[in-house]
């Protein structure tokens, strides 16, 4: 919007958006954290200390702080440390992918109902409207019932229920740089409407991307581990931290960290991505600067 | 305006066509031949082809469609592949538990996001701010179901103090109704009100900032009149529309509410019908879903246009 009233593409110089960004402690905190996820995601086979599906039925329920189980065991006597360092995987991958596929397919057709309104325009508007109607859990249940229920599917329904809000976003900032000035000056200059859309538009949308996309990473986060909790997402013995809660559950009285790690798990890697998103966001948005 | 209302309810019955259409193909991309399903035990193709053609399963689909639709439209929902029980008597049983359940959760998010969002605006940058965003923020990030389980955790399993679970109906006694109604409404309502939180500050931030608070202060209205009496009016359309906006985040939640606290209601309906591989629930259901949400907010946009008139012209244009 700031851009728009400047009337030309401005564009953020990145030093000073990660000056403003390091000023805000708690943003960087949460930069910090959500790499911290990602890191353990991607290192999980090399930093997990025992194998994650591995039982050991001499050793069920130990409590945290036992010998060789710093947060101790499951109902199988599995490694619990283990199981959450592997399930920063299945979060991460339905954080990333989900978000990616959002991002895939909303921005282009945000791109060009926005720019070409008229038809295009009004049948992308009326396909998110309905979009919009279904709850990502219905959409969630149907994948699973008809493609069977998956890491993927369930990351394929969060995705799809992303779309519709980021290609409103998308096409609302579109709508109104198109009135711009500058996008006035590129077509009397007989620029292509393809130049135009990459070269103008697009930088100046790309802030709002940005932000709108670390917000859904941390729902997705929270999605993937309320269906995997559900039977919907990931499938034992694979290790989630939705299916760890599941597993935990009749256990509550007797070994109540089962539920207390990977619940405190999912939510620090929304937190991250949450304070990582906000600090985006206001290091972004010059009129929230005071 | 009548315009603007016509307008809006073409789009909400578009809407309503192209959802019930996405319902439909969704129920034929099933695995699973309904007609073998229908004729039981055994395959015998001369009893497959006598239910194909008494259900109409060979016309083409659209045929197919606009006779689903007119039974649909009728409130005809069809039979439960499990209980033999007819969808909409089920479905008639099991809302009123979730619109209880949902409405709590609404009254207690507006009460705890409402106060919380116009003091941390009134006070913007203060203790009262920062502690505000902060519970916000915490309850945006931690699950729904965690909470849930946690605090069966506390209350029921350490301090005894409230039933884990069960349910008990409003009509047999409504004071054991509400004490099993807490928990489920605290943890449905808790990530609503998060969001509300954060909505009503930025608009009254804005707000708050507009000329005709300025003038409302240079007359010398108290901070608090301004507050309660200008800005905080203007912010209440907000709250209306994230109202209808959240309505498919009480559904997916009330979904994992109902399943942790066991309350036997419109949600839990949905994970036992996937666990049973109830087509014709899971049908209902979706389209069920898909039209309250289509219908409210139908509704949220006609009370706008009347509380703001500003808004039916530019929407209208839009």
């Amino acid at each position: 919007m700031t851009a728009a009233m400047a009337g030309f593409p401005r564009r953020v110089p990145s030093f000073a958006l990660i000056g403003r960004f390091s000023e805000r402690p708690l943003a960087v905190v949460g930069a910090i954290l959500a790499l911290g996820v990602v890191a353990i995601a991607l290192a999980a086979p090399f930093i997990a200390p025992r194998d994650p599906a591995s039982t050991d039925f001499g050793a069920l329920l130990l409590p945290p702080l036992s010998e060789g189980h710093p947060l101790g065991t499951d109902d199988l006597g599995r490694d619990v440390i283990s199981r959450v360092i592997w399930g920063a995987q299945a979060s991460m991958q339905a954080g990333v992918f989900s978000t990616l596929l959002a991002v895939l397919v909303a921005v282009p057709i945000g791109l060009v109902s926005g720019y070409y309104r008229g038809a295009p325009d009004l049948i992308a508007m009326r396909l998110t409207d309905t979009m919009l109607a279904f709850p990502y859990l219905i959409v969630a249940v149907g994948l699973a019932v008809v493609l069977g229920p998956s890491l993927t599917n369930a990351t394929i329904a969060i995705g799809l229920v992303q779309i519709p809000k980021l290609l409103r976003v998308t096409r609302g900032e579109v709508l109104a740089l198109r009135e711009e000035t500058f996008v006035a000056g590129a077509v009397a200059d007989g620029a292509t409407d393809a130049f135009i859309i990459f070269r103008h538009i697009l930088p100046n949308v790309v802030n709002t991307l940005l932000v709108q996309s670390t917000i859904i990473v941390p729902y997705a986060i929270i999605a993937e581990s309320s269906l995997s909790f559900l039977g919907l997402g990931v499938q034992p013995p694979t290790p989630s931290w939705g299916v760890m809660l599941t597993t935990a559950q009749p256990y509550m009285d007797r070994a109540p960290w089962l539920a207390l790690v990977p619940g405190l798990a999912i939510s620090i890697a929304s937190l991250s991505f949450n304070l990582f998103g906000d600090g985006l966001r206001d290091a972004l948005d010059p009129r929230l600067r005071r | 305006m009548s315009r603007f209302l016509l307008r809006r309810s073409g789009i909400a019955l578009i809407t309503l066509l192209l959802a019930s259409v996405l319902v439909f193909v969704g129920a034929r991309a099933l695995p699973g031949d309904p007609a073998i399903a229908l004729s039981g035990e055994g395959f015998d193709p001369a009893a497959n082809a006598a239910i194909r053609q008494k259900y109409g399963l060979d016309d083409p689909l659209p045929v197919q469609y606009g006779r689903w639709l007119i039974l649909v439209v009728q409130g005809e929902l069809g039979r439960s592949t499990r209980s033999g029980l007819p969808v909409a008597a089920i479905v008639r049983d099991r809302i009123p538990l979730t619109l209880e359940l949902a409405g709590l959760a609404m009254l207690l998010a507006i009460a705890i996001g409402l106060p919380a969002g116009v003091l941390a605006a009134a006070r913007r940058g203060g203790r009262v701010d920062l502690l505000a965003n902060a519970v916000a923020l915490s309850g945006l990030s931690v699950p729904h179901f965690w909470l849930g389980l946690m605090l069966i955790l506390l209350f029921a399993s350490s301090l005894r103090l409230l039933p884990a679970s069960g349910f008990t109906p409003f009509t047999e006694d409504p004071l054991d109704n509400l004490r099993r109604m807490i928990l489920p409404a605290f943890v449905l309502g808790t990530g609503i009100a998060a969001v509300l939180m954060r909505q009503v500050r930025s608009t009254m931030i804005e707000t708050l900032g507009a000329d005709y608070v300025r003038t409302a202060r240079a007359k010398g209205l108290s901070e608090r009149d301004v507050i309660v009496g200008h800005a905080l009016r203007n912010s209440l359309i907000s709250v209306v529309t994230l109202v209808g906006l959240e309505l498919g985040a009480l559904i997916s939640g009330s979904v994992i509410t109902e399943s942790i606290f066991l309350v036997p209601g419109f949600g839990r309906l949905i994970i036992d019908a996937v666990v049973s591989r109830d087509y014709p629930v899971i049908q209902a259901v979706a389209l069920i879903s898909a039209a309250a949400y289509i219908v409210l907010n139908l509704g949220v946009d006609v009370m706008y246009s009347l509380l703001n008139p500003k808004i039916r012209v530019t929407r209208a244009s839009a």
